[in-house]
Formats: structure tokens, C-alpha cells, sequence
């Protein structure tokens, strides 16, 4: 099988203000997107499992213009509060980057 | 045809650029230099307790190379948000910095301060008025929330900019303003449509961040006209192309289609990007929707506690197959010694957090592999409502934990291994992001005073 990561340029987590988390998923080739774009598998519920989160608090967002997915969620914790593990919001991607995938 | 020519001169100042494209940008005869010089996303230590993210040096390096060039062109040098959060006291520290430079190069010119500090005493009205809204994921705001706070900016937009540009102003340099609102202002101004001119804007704004392949920070150019923008980098070694300047959107944004700004929404919807040349791109379609209601973001800090630390590793395979059951009981005797040293009372005056490096540490709550390595990082915290409580509380727990037993082994053990001696680590005070709202002003430039200076 392939893997997320063997398919994108770029996979990565990010702050979006101190309140929000935004995960980007860059496709190498739009072919490919459309493909992960069409079977869905970078959905809300599989997300909401993962990340052990309630599936409403999930916002997945296809964008064409650059191949790419992206997923929003609410922090955890104000980024740099007390209870905070990641200020930048920048290593939250992990569990996204081994997902299985249709290959090319 | 009218058009504008744009040098964003980097990223973040601060960061850097390099001197060589900046003379290439320089020569494609800008109508401006713009630079932001903030962020959020150190968190909220930069706007609580003043400090700023780059040291003194970084940012005159960049600013002195920003206003030798732009008073060699005579055009205007725009900075937004400065040195980190664009509170009073960063704003001054960055026009101070910008008098030195002046001084040492014999530079003159017309300088613009615009403050976002905000006054506690107009918020609290607003918000009695019921003239603050929350944005989503807004913690409670109310009257205490900004009393406590160390200090509260507000988010310029372009209003008053454009007010200093129209006074004279030839260098600008702003406490908190939207990163946008600085490439945005001198556009809308001239009459630029404005969809293509915050479009532009969102692209320039973070300097080389658009290009293929950044290696470094560097600067970005554009030439805006009403109908469509083009996006080239002016160092030779960068490129940008359409999926580039098109991911673009997606950096630090919830949504790559939509951009909130005071005075309206950029929608990027029905965008093209197009190749120019194998790295240039042309952008073109974007529309922007004025807001019904001109609003300004707030951004506060107060004062969460001060920290006292400590790192260290466990490596032992017997502690490590019954980690969870040893860590409870580890906690729980450092806090029973705590109790027994500082009395009952000391409950609600601190708290005791571990972080586990190699199970949860890096994603919390979110993290869905809990598995253990063969060795894991611990990193003890403290927070007390003062840095001598926090430090006293952390001597007990260090004593405490660096011994704490499990029943294989007879014997004073020693189970956790501390790099640093000692072991506890001060962090000082540690502060929190208390608001995420708006306020509705009578006028966009209401909360922004705009003073002006002969430099």
C-alpha cells in the first residue's frame, strides 16, 4: 500500500491564530489528489477518531487550486497556556503521515 | 495602465533577507518597501511581558538595510507589528532602533508612530455597550479578563496607514496591525481594486514563503494593477510557481478561500493562478466583500504564573514496564512532601504538571500512540503565583522523585537521570492568550493614535 507521505510534497501542522490548529496536506500531482480528494479518506470522522476528537469539531477543506487538503481544528489548549505541548502547533501531524492511500 | 510595485522585504524583520536581493528588488522600482515584524505564534510570552522575539541587532540589521534603500529611492518604508506583539513599549523599542540607524547614516525623513495599545477603560465601555464579539474558540471575555490583562492590542487595518501616508509620512512603523493591512494600504489608496490588492497582499506578506523551495528567508516582489497581480521572486536562486503562490493560502489560515480583514473578506474562490514564466505567476479573481460592521481584532495577554522546571531521562527497562503505576506514585509522594512542607494551604497556590517525552509529551490530548521506548524524557513543571514559590515547591519534588522506588528493586535507588545540576530550572513568568474577539469602533482609526515625528 502507499502512504500518505510517499504522495505529498508536504505534510504539515501549523497554529492558525493562538485558538486554532490547521494541517495541510500538499499533493505531489493532482491526479493523485483527486483520487484521496474522490475515496474520502481524509475525512472528518476518520480525523475526529485519531486525534480522539468529537467529528463536529473537524473542518475538512478540499482546495484544488493547489492539490492540497486541508484540516482545521480548535486547539486543545491556547497555544503557550499552561497545558499547551506545542506552541507552534508544528509537530501535530504524525498520525496523518503513514495513512494508507491509493497508490499514484 | 495604473499599477503598484511592491518589495516585501522579508517574512518576519528580524529574520533576515538578503542584502543582494534587495538591491535586485530595488531595482524593479518599488513604490514601497513593506516589512511585518510580528506574530503570534511564539505564543503569549512576547506580548505579556514585552520581550521581543529577534534580538536588538537582528532587527537593526534589517531595518537599516530597509531605510537605506528607501530613502536612496525616496519611497515610503512600511513596518507593521512591531518587534513581536506591537505594544507601546515594542513600538518604542523599534522606533528607538530607527532613530539610531538615522543618526549613524545622517538619514532624515518623516516618521509615523501608529499605536495599537489599547486603553482599558475604552474596552471596558465597549463592552458594556455590547460592541465586543467573540470570534470562535473565544475564552470568556469580561471586565476582570481586562484588568488582568499585561497588555491588549488591537489589529490595525489599512485606515491608518493610509492617514500617515496622506499626512507625509515616508517611514511608518506600527505597533499591531493585520500583516495584510501593510502591503494593502498604499494599493487601496492609489484606487487599486481591492480584491487583487489583499490577494497580493496575503502572498507578500510573508516574504519568500511563496517561492517553490525556500532555503531562506528572503524578499518577495509584485506588481499590482486592477485586474490581476504578478508574484516574482527578485533573488535568482528562487521561483515561484502557480501550486506555490496557490499553497500560499493554505499557511496559518483556516481556510486557503477566505481572509478576514476590518474592512471586509477577501474570497479566493474563483482565483487563477497562472504561469508567467517558469517563475513568475500572475494571480487574478479573487473578490473582496466590504464588511457590513468595520471590526478590529483584539489580542490580550495576562499573567498565567511563574515556572520552575525540570528535565530528565529514565532508561531503567524495570521502571519502564510499569511506567504509568511508578509516575502516579511518584506524583503523588512529591506532592504529599509538599503538603507536608508548606502546610494545607499550599493546594491551591501551585500546580504540578509532568510532561512525558517519548509517550504524549509532543501531542497531548491528541496523541493516539501512547506506546513506551527504551528510554523516556520526563520534564517536571511548576507553576506558583511567584517565581520563590515555584522554585521552593520544585526543590521538594526533585529530592522526591529522583529516588522514588519500584518494588523489584531493594535498596536506595536513584531512577531518574538529570543533565543539569541543578535540576531545577526557572523559566519566569509565564503568560496566557486571554482574548479572541473583536471590537466594533465608530471609526477605523478610533483606537489607533498616530503620532509623527521629524527624524
Amino acid at each position: 500500500m502507499t502512504k500518505l507521505w510517499q504522495v505529498a510534497k508536504l505534510i504539515r501542522s501549523k497554529n492558525s491564530g493562538p485558538f486554532e490548529l490547521t494541517f495541510d496536506v500538499i499533493f505531489k500531482d493532482h491526479a493523485t489528489y483527486e483520487k484521496v480528494r474522490d475515496a474520502k479518506i481524509l475525512n472528518a470522522e476518520w480525523f475526529a477518531r485519531t486525534y480522539r476528537l468529537a467529528p463536529e469539531a473537524v473542518a475538512v477543506i478540499n482546495y484544488d487550486a493547489a492539490s492540497a487538503i486541508k484540516i482545521t481544528i480548535p486547539r486543545p489548549a491556547i497555544s503557550g497556556d499552561i497545558d499547551d505541548t506545542d506552541v507552534f502547533g508544528g509537530q501535530q501531524y504524525g498520525p496523518l503521515v503513514d495513512l494508507e492511500v491509493p497508490a499514484a | 495602465m495604473k499599477e503598484i510595485r511592491i518589495l516585501s522585504a522579508t517574512g518576519i524583520l528580524g529574520s533576515g533577507f538578503r542584502e543582494e536581493t534587495l538591491k535586485r528588488g530595488m531595482a524593479l522600482s518599488p513604490d514601497f518597501i513593506g516589512a511585518d515584524s510580528g506574530s503570534t505564534d511564539p505564543g503569549p510570552y512576547y506580548l505579556g511581558s514585552g520581550e521581543t522575539l529577534f534580538s536588538d541587532s537582528a532587527y537593526k540589521r534589517d531595518l537599516r538595510l530597509i531605510l537605506l534603500a528607501a530613502r536612496a529611492a525616496k519611497i515610503p518604508a512600511i513596518i507593521g507589528s512591531a518587534c513581536t506583539s506591537g505594544s507601546d513599549a515594542q513600538l518604542e523599542r523599534l522606533l528607538g532602533i530607527a532613530h539610531e540607524i538615522a543618526r549613524e547614516e545622517g538619514l532624515h525623513f518623516r516618521l509615523a508612530a501608529i499605536h495599537s495599545e489599547q486603553d482599558k477603560g475604552y474596552l471596558k465601555r465597549r463592552l458594556r455597550e455590547g460592541r465586543i464579539k467573540p470570534l470562535a474558540n473565544a475564552p470568556a471575555l469580561d471586565e476582570n479578563v481586562i484588568d488582568r490583562s499585561a497588555h491588549i492590542v488591537g489589529m490595525a487595518g489599512i485606515e491608518p496607514f493610509i492617514e500617515a501616508l496622506q499626512n507625509g509620512a515616508e517611514v511608518i512603523i506600527a505597533g499591531r496591525s493585520s500583516d495584510t493591512s501593510i502591503f494593502s494600504a498604499m494599493p487601496v489608496m492609489k484606487g487599486i481594486n481591492p480584491a487583487t490588492v489583499w490577494h497580493a497582499a496575503k502572498i507578500l506578506e510573508c516574504g519568500a514563503a511563496c517561492v517553490v523551495m525556500r532555503r531562506y528567508p528572503d524578499c518577495m516582489f509584485a506588481t499590482v494593477s486592477d485586474g490581476s497581480f504578478v508574484i516574482e521572486p527578485p533573488n535568482p536562486e528562487y521561483r515561484c510557481d502557480p501550486a506555490s503562490v496557490a499553497s500560499h493560502n493554505l499557511y496559518e489560515n483556516s481556510t486557503p478561500y477566505i481572509l478576514v480583514e476590518p474592512s471586509g473578506v477577501l474570497n479566493t474562490e474563483a482565483a487563477k493562478y497562472e504561469a508567467v514564466s517558469d517563475r513568475a505567476v500572475r494571480v487574478s479573481g479573487s473578490t473582496f466583500m466590504p464588511a457590513g460592521r468595520y471590526t478590529i481584532k483584539l489580542e490580550g495577554a495576562e499573567l498565567a504564573g511563574y515556572q520552575t522546571i525540570i528535565i530528565g531521562g529514565v532508561r531503567d527497562p524495570v521502571i519502564l514496564r510499569q511506567f504509568d503505576s511508578w509516575l502516579e506514585g511518584l506524583t503523588r509522594a512529591a506532592k504529599d512532601r509538599i503538603r507536608a512542607v508548606f502546610g494545607a494551604d499550599i493546594e491551591s497556590k501551585y500546580r504540578f504538571d509532568v510532561r512525558v517525552y517519548g509517550r504524549d509529551a509532543t501531542m497531548g490530548l491528541l496523541e493516539p500512540v501512547r506506546a513506551l521506548g527504551h528510554e523516556v524524557g520526563l520534564l517536571f513543571q511548576v507553576t506558583a503565583q511567584t517565581q520563590a514559590l515555584a522554585t521552593a515547591v520544585m526543590k521538594s519534588v526533585s529530592h522526591i522523585a529522583v529516588h522514588y522506588p519500584v518494588p523489584e528493586w531493594t535498596g536506595l535507588i536513584t531512577s531518574i537521570a538529570y543533565p543539569y545540576s541543578p535540576a531545577e530550572i526557572d523559566r519566569g513568568a509565564c503568560y496566557r492568550f486571554n482574548m479572541n474577539h473583536v471590537v466594533e469602533p465608530d471609526t477605523p482609526l478610533e483606537m489607533f493614535r498616530i503620532d509623527y515625528r521629524q527624524v
